[in-house]
């Protein structure tokens, strides 16, 4: 059931980022229901990670802004990093570590205090499923294992919001259900908000109860996947809904460097 | 049916138990934090301490060693070898140090540094972190050479005073490099471009200061040239400190006070930098 009376985890209010003559996200306004999964869905160059950077502070907007659990992005940046939790599309566990020592920078970097620090992190590995490996070296791990770990990493100081750039990019089928599975499970545990960006039908119908699909840096079409499909045709898919509301398919789309990207991520994961 | 158990801190309380305290203490906590994780790495994989400590020796005990009989240079009292002792400690600071930035670029490509950015953790706690490890990495190389030069016969002061001294300003030096190392990356941010840049810097920046030769016997426009280095001020401290009445061209105050403003002014340019690598 749909509770639209609960607070915004996220609002964008004419969200807006500029490089040179390219317009990569404009004038974006969307609200993200506070204990939502939420999916970004575009192909790629889309304005997805664009967005996302924003919304973790790792790129100023060019106009517009956003609340980030309850925080102005442009005015109180240190206050959102505080509050939000991040997994990059590129690997970000460090491989020659361990997935304690991943977790253990974490802990000190998010403030987590000495004495609750080691139940944190064996709480966090046990929920991963990572008990066998937390002391190998990261380098060791499946591709499965590593987003597992980085959402460790991630969730260590309970976020309010969790932001995810297409978190299974390179996963095989298997280690994507079990990643979907550990998100919705802490999501209902710490009734947390996650926005994911994803270029992945199956994923955007599977894991999101709301999706914004992008297409050339604008929202073109919103709403929850069965209400985006049924405005469609009865037995419509995501990819006919993208097809209506940007006159092209997901596959298409994204510039030589997102390519670079996507593959040297799914390379490193696989 | 799941047990739901809510945790009413992720819905927006501030957390309690967070180990706040003061600026300073989590500034240090977040420093160390990154310096720890450094560390561990190299000491996980310690051949490039002993690859970098061939250069050198063969400095010290090649061209140190002839230099030393020609009688060619300068040192008044001084042998040579003396003289050319904490100029070699000072350039292989340089040289370890000069490199440290392509890391900042390796962190690029994969996510590391978009982790880190996005920490609650202050930029400037950040790049101090990573300074903090280059500073003890050229401590390692810091104990080689005084080490081998005092097997080769080098009359460094043995007091505890002296070699504090030593490992502090080698330290600090360590730092000074690596973090203008770090704003170069941070500018150029591909790799090629890196190590060109890297490579022009490191000759210059060794030829146009004191480490083996003194200012006096400069040109006039060198000399001055290698008053704006800092890797004068880094060789003539470890002049000061390692050798008993060592030839220093300024006096200790003034290089220490140098080192740490040209420091922190990096430590700054490169906390404003380093989130544009992340774009």
């Amino acid at each position: 059931m749909s509770n639209n009376d609960a607070p915004a985890a996220v609002r964008t209010v004419a969200l807006t980022r500029r490089f040179g003559d390219l317009v990569a996200v404009a004038a974006m306004d969307v609200v993200v229901r506070s204990g939502s999964i939420f999916g970004l869905l575009g192909p790629n160059g889309a304005g997805k990670s664009t967005t996302i950077k924003m919304l973790t502070t790792l790129l100023p907007p060019s106009a517009g802004t956003a609340m980030v659990a309850g925080h102005d992005i442009r005015r109180e940046a240190a206050a959102v990093r505080r509050r939000i939790g991040y997994v990059p599309q590129l690997v970000s566990a460090d491989g020659t570590l361990t997935g304690i020592e991943n977790l253990l920078l974490s802990a000190r970097l998010y403030d987590i205090p000495r004495a609750e620090c080691r139940a944190r992190i064996d709480e966090a590995i046990a929920f991963m499923g990572l008990t066998q490996a937390a002391r190998s070296p990261v380098r060791t791990y499946s591709g499965g294992m590593v987003r597992r770990l980085e959402l460790a990493q991630a969730m260590l100081h309970r976020p309010a919001v969790l932001f995810l750039d297409e978190p299974t990019i390179g996963l095989d089928p298997i280690a994507r259900h079990a990643v979907w599975e550990r998100l919705r499970a802490s999501r209902r545990q710490f009734a947390m908000t996650v926005v994911i960006t994803t270029h992945d039908m199956e994923e955007a119908d599977e894991l999101c109860d709301e999706l914004a699909i992008m297409h050339g840096g604008r929202i073109a079409a919103h709403g929850s996947p069965a209400a985006l499909k049924q405005s469609v045709a009865p037995n419509a898919t995501l990819d006919d809904v993208f097809a209506r509301v940007a006159g092209a398919s997901l596959d298409d789309g994204g510039s030589y460097r997102d390519t670079l990207r996507t593959r040297r991520t799914a390379t490193r994961l696989g | 049916m799941e047990a739901v158990t809510v945790i009413p801190s992720a819905l927006g309380v501030r957390q309690p138990g967070w180990a706040d305290g003061s600026g300073v203490a989590r500034f240090l906590r977040h420093s160390g934090a990154i310096a720890a994780v450094e560390l561990d790495k190299l000491l996980r994989d310690p051949t490039e301490i002993l690859t970098r400590a061939i250069q050198p020796s063969l400095w010290l005990i090649v061209f140190g060693e002839v230099f030393t009989r020609t009688r060619a240079i300068p040192t008044g009292s001084l042998s040579y070898l003396d003289f050319m002792a904490p100029g070699v400690l000072a350039q292989s600071v340089l040289f370890t140090a000069i490199f440290y930035g392509i890391a900042v670029i390796w962190e690029r490509d994969l996510g590391i540094v978009h982790k880190l950015l996005v920490s609650p953790a202050s930029r400037e706690s950040l790049v101090f972190g990573k300074a903090l490890a280059a500073g003890l990495r050229a401590l390692t190389q810091a104990v080689f050479i005084v080490l081998l030069a005092l097997i080769l016969g080098v009359h460094v002061r043995h007091s505890a005073g002296s070699l504090g001294g030593v490992a502090l300003v080698v330290m600090l030096g360590g730092a000074l490099f690596s973090t203008f190392s770090f704003v170069i990356a941070c500018l150029v941010k591909t790799r090629e471009r890196f190590m060109g840049i890297g490579q022009v810097l490191t000759m210059p920046l060794f030829f146009a200061s004191n480490a083996i030769y003194p200012l006096s016997m400069m040109p006039a426009w060198l000399a001055r040239v290698a008053r704006f280095n800092p890797l004068t001020y880094l060789v003539s401290a470890l002049r000061s400190l390692m050798l008993a009445g060592g030839p220093a061209s300024s006096s200790i105050a003034t290089d220490v006070g140098v080192l740490a403003s040209v420091f922190v002014l990096l430590l700054l340019m490169g906390a404003r930098l380093y989130p544009g690598i992340a774009r």
